[in-house]
């Protein structure tokens, strides 16, 4: 009965609810499940400067390669996965392997300037925008 | 999604006027692993903490729940969106060939790993053959 023996540690209570609610999300954003793209990506902006949120648990900041090339940016790595011999891997959901995201920028910003933090697993990228694209403040004079 | 939008007074109207979206739980991503001693479970919770991770093991299911704040900067609009923020929460039936009391945890850049170690008993045994 060596089948038996492998299925009841990977039994989910909560799967199907779950992954019913995750689907509906999905497809508010087009995107069937089991096509989204790794990492997944978050856009904010303010009148200074654009930030970028992506999920990236298990990598350090210097497994990740940040590019950008006028209003293009690039997300670069690879996740590896431990694995010893005479394993044997009953599930495997986790994103493994090399990921390239490629985003074109919503408004130019000053690369020069970009600064990126990783914290529990979770990259974040802050570009000021570019001087020409920044919002700037018009007083109205009211005249007595 | 919300518009791309470039003027500051409409932001901030945005902003202020933004509904408060009701709190999400999420089943992360799980990889399990045999060995000949233990089974390893490693799950992906970025954006959590150490501290906001809880576990318990009752009725031979493993309850791992974990609490992750809204992580929205301050005063922006979001322009584009591809995942949403909530806890995770997610369940594991383990067999009764583990030993629940040995449990090993580990939180590590957004990853937890647990060590489930085999009860003596279910370990698989190499048995050598004798020659005469």
């Amino acid at each position: 009965m060596l089948l038996a023996r492998r299925i009841p540690m990977t039994f989910d209570v909560f799967h199907t609810d779950i992954d019913r609610m995750f689907d509906r999300v999905m497809q508010g954003f087009g995107l069937p499940r089991g096509e989204h793209p790794f990492p997944a990506l978050n856009l904010w902006q303010d009148g200074e400067q654009l930030m970028i949120e992506a999920e990236l648990p298990g990598l350090k900041l210097e497994d990740i390669e940040i590019g950008i090339e006028g209003e293009e940016l690039t997300l670069k790595g690879r996740r590896e996965v431990v694995s010893a011999e005479g394993a044997n891997v009953l599930r495997q959901e986790r994103f493994t392997g090399e990921f390239v995201r490629k985003l074109t920028l919503p408004i130019p910003v000053n690369a020069e300037k970009a600064t990126a933090t990783l914290r529990d697993g979770i990259l974040t990228i802050t570009l000021p925008k570019a001087d020409h694209a920044r919002v700037r403040r018009i007083p109205v004079q009211t005249r007595g | 999604m919300k518009g791309n939008c470039n003027d500051s007074t409409c932001c901030e109207t945005t902003a202020t006027a933004r509904p408060v979206e009701a709190p999400r739980t999420f089943r992360p991503n799980v990889d399990v692993v045999e060995y000949a001693d233990k089974f390893v479970l490693t799950a992906d919770l970025p954006g959590a903490t150490h501290e906001s991770i809880e576990l318990n093991f009752e009725g031979g299911v493993l309850a791992l729940k974990a609490s992750v704040t809204p992580r929205t900067p301050g005063n922006t609009n979001q322009v584009y969106r591809e995942y949403a923020v909530g806890d995770y929460q997610r369940q594991f039936r383990l067999g009764d060939d583990v030993n629940p009391e040995a449990i090993g945890a580990e939180f590590a850049n957004g990853v937890l790993t647990l060590t489930v170690p085999k009860r003596e008993a279910a370990q698989a045994r190499r048995i050598e053959v004798q020659a005469r």
